[in-house]
């Protein structure tokens, strides 16, 4: 008998009422609220009030090629409680141009690095972060490389990267 | 390079004598022994204390989100051995237990068991090199020697198993490669006979010696309420007294048969995590032996209804429904159905919650594989933790975290 998630309803009763209807969905026992950029910083603190004090990961997708996809990117919030194990998934749609966020390190020091890795490999600027460098790949470097439109193989980087010699370190 | 300059500030002449003069900075890393792997740490020391840490990160960044997204579930499970590779059997049930929460395949009772078997192995194979890293960072040889030994042990039984010692590469969508012979079974309970022994050996030889307890009592200690913020899982939040385990959380595989104890403490020092590697790794044995006397009987892979897992020869010779099937998961144009939806399955790796946030867009490709690290967040606690200490404490904290900088970086 596979294990199934606490539920969160009484979460999402407290969502709508606090913030109005939102869309949510329900895939193999996994619960996710979509919820527009603008309101994304305050839901965010409202449900870590209500004791999701765990943020497992911030990541995104791209929607580029993505049959029926309405926006280009969905960041995905994945939050736990350590008191109930109860979990809940955010989505939040963000479109070209320049796509923001509301960065949420003063909520959860853990989404540093991983806001720094979404801007990196997807190019999502989040304001208010402390430290927006990249992170797995050099400074240097200008492109998203995890977006659809960048090809598996790179754009070349590889063979024009700057080499330093012992002369100019 | 240009982070050491920005970050820090070269003193210019208008400085004069400031405070910072007297800092001086250490590059430690990419290469260096104390590292055990590729990743750098730039230091601002006043004297012999660390005043801050800037970790660096992405050298042994290869793309492997993006090879996600161009290798079948099957292929990629080669992927994931290379992430964390102190433990690859882990990384391999972690990977194929998110597809299958994304395809809605429920394993047969064996292969539950099979998996619980390995995943506690490599959970085994992760703590003593893990504990035998600290234990040779902080001068203790002898012990590094012990824990790597038995290491070999494991490598033996995966060897018989699948043929891989090191990169197994052992799971498939709805089962395994291979299924348990009497052999691997008889070299399993060799293994539960021989190794209390020697891990009471290693508690004789460094739990209590005075150097070590010296080195690692009250150094990098983390809070509990900071473990959580900061995103902590595994053995570092539940030695910060986090009672979180997702073996008895979210009881996945076979784990809701066994009794086994979750190993807590409540110091958050770089001791306190050896403890509880120590102590889990006990746990591990317990589950292992229950798991191993109890093996249910009968097929270990999905069956051809499921059309995921390739038939048995058997199968494919003698019935129709056997030979299509084959056929269809053979052909690079038939593969299996994937749904329209993202799903999200994590499991307790040895190192913290390893978990894959996958898209599926019904081809035999993820259309997105995102690998959630450990690794990553429990690098970026360091700077927090090594405040404060002297620069001998820098490969104590990096050692109880257990840093893989290849699942670091992916």
């Amino acid at each position: 008998m596979p294990y199934t998630l606490p539920s969160v309803t009484d979460v999402l009763a407290g969502l709508t009422n606090r913030f109005g209807s939102l869309e949510t969905s329900l895939n193999r026992g996994q619960t996710r609220v979509v919820v527009p950029e603008p309101l994304s910083f305050d839901v965010l603190a409202w449900l870590k009030n209500q004791g999701f004090d765990l943020l497992i990961d911030v990541t995104c997708v791209d929607y580029l090629e993505y049959k029926a996809a309405k926006h280009r990117y969905g960041l995905v919030y994945l939050l736990a409680s350590t008191a109930t194990n109860q979990r809940l998934t955010v989505r939040v749609f963000v479109d070209d141009p320049d796509p923001t966020v509301k960065s949420v390190v003063s909520l959860w020091e853990a989404a540093n690095w991983l806001e720094r890795e979404v801007w990196d490999l997807f190019g999502i600027r989040f304001t208010s972060h402390p430290d927006l460098r990249r992170l797995v790949m050099p400074d240097e470097f200008t492109a998203h490389p995890l977006r659809k439109d960048y090809p598996l193989q790179g754009r070349g980087e590889r063979h024009n990267f700057p080499v330093i010699t012992r002369d100019h370190s | 390079m240009s982070i050491a300059t920005a970050e820090f500030g070269t003193s210019g002449p208008e400085a004069g004598a400031r405070s910072e003069d007297y800092l001086w900075t250490l590059n430690f890393g990419p290469q260096h022994p104390a590292t055990h792997t590729t990743l750098r740490i730039v230091l601002k020391l006043d004297g012999e204390r660390v005043v801050d840490a800037m970790p660096e990160m992405g050298y042994l960044h290869s793309g492997f989100e993006k090879l996600g997204e161009h290798l079948t579930f099957n292929q990629y499970v080669t992927v994931t051995d290379r992430m964390n590779y102190i433990s690859p059997m882990a990384n391999n049930v972690a990977w194929h237990h998110a597809v299958e929460a994304l395809l809605g395949i429920e394993l047969t009772p064996r292969c539950a068991s099979i998996r619980t078997i390995i995943a506690e192995l490599a959970r085994i194979s992760d703590h003593l090199l893990s504990n035998g890293a600290v234990g040779l960072d902080t001068g203790a040889f002898t012990f590094f020697l012990y824990a790597f030994y038995q290491r070999e042990v494991i490598y033996d039984i995966f060897e018989t198993l699948c043929g891989a010692r090191f990169t197994n590469s052992y799971t498939r969508v709805g089962g395994v490669s291979q299924d348990f012979t009497p052999l691997v079974i008889e070299k399993i309970r060799g293994f539960l006979k021989t190794f209390p022994k020697t891990l009471d050996d290693m508690e004789r030889l460094l739990t209590r010696n005075r150097i070590f307890v010296d080195r690692t009592k009250g150094v990098g200690v983390l809070t509990k309420e900071e473990a959580i913020n900061r995103g902590a899982t595994g053995p570092v939040a539940r030695a910060s007294g986090v009672t979180r385990d997702l073996r008895k959380d979210e009881p996945y595989l076979a784990y809701g048969d066994f009794d086994f104890q979750i190993c807590c403490a409540s110091a958050g020092d770089c001791y306190a995590r050896y403890l509880i590697r120590m102590q889990e790794m006990r746990e591990s044995l317990k589950i292992v032996a229950q798991a191993i006397e109890n093996l249910p009987a009968g097929p270990v892979n999905v069956g051809i209804d499921q059309r995921t897992a390739l038939p048995t020869k058997q199968q494919v010779y003698t019935t129709i429904e056997g030979t299509i099937s084959h056929f269809e998961l053979s052909m690079s144009n038939r593969g299996f159905e994937v749904p329209h939806e993202e799903s999200y399955a994590a499991i307790e790796a040895p190192n913290g919650e390893l978990g894959f946030y996958i898209v599926g867009d019904g081809g035999e490709t993820a259309y997105r594989a995102r690998c959630r690290p450990p690794s990553l967040l429990h690098f970026a606690l360091f700077p927090h933790l090594i405040r404060g200490h002297t620069l001998s404490d820098v490969v104590a904290v990096l050692g109880s975290l257990n840093i893989i900088a290849a699942e670091l970086d992916r």
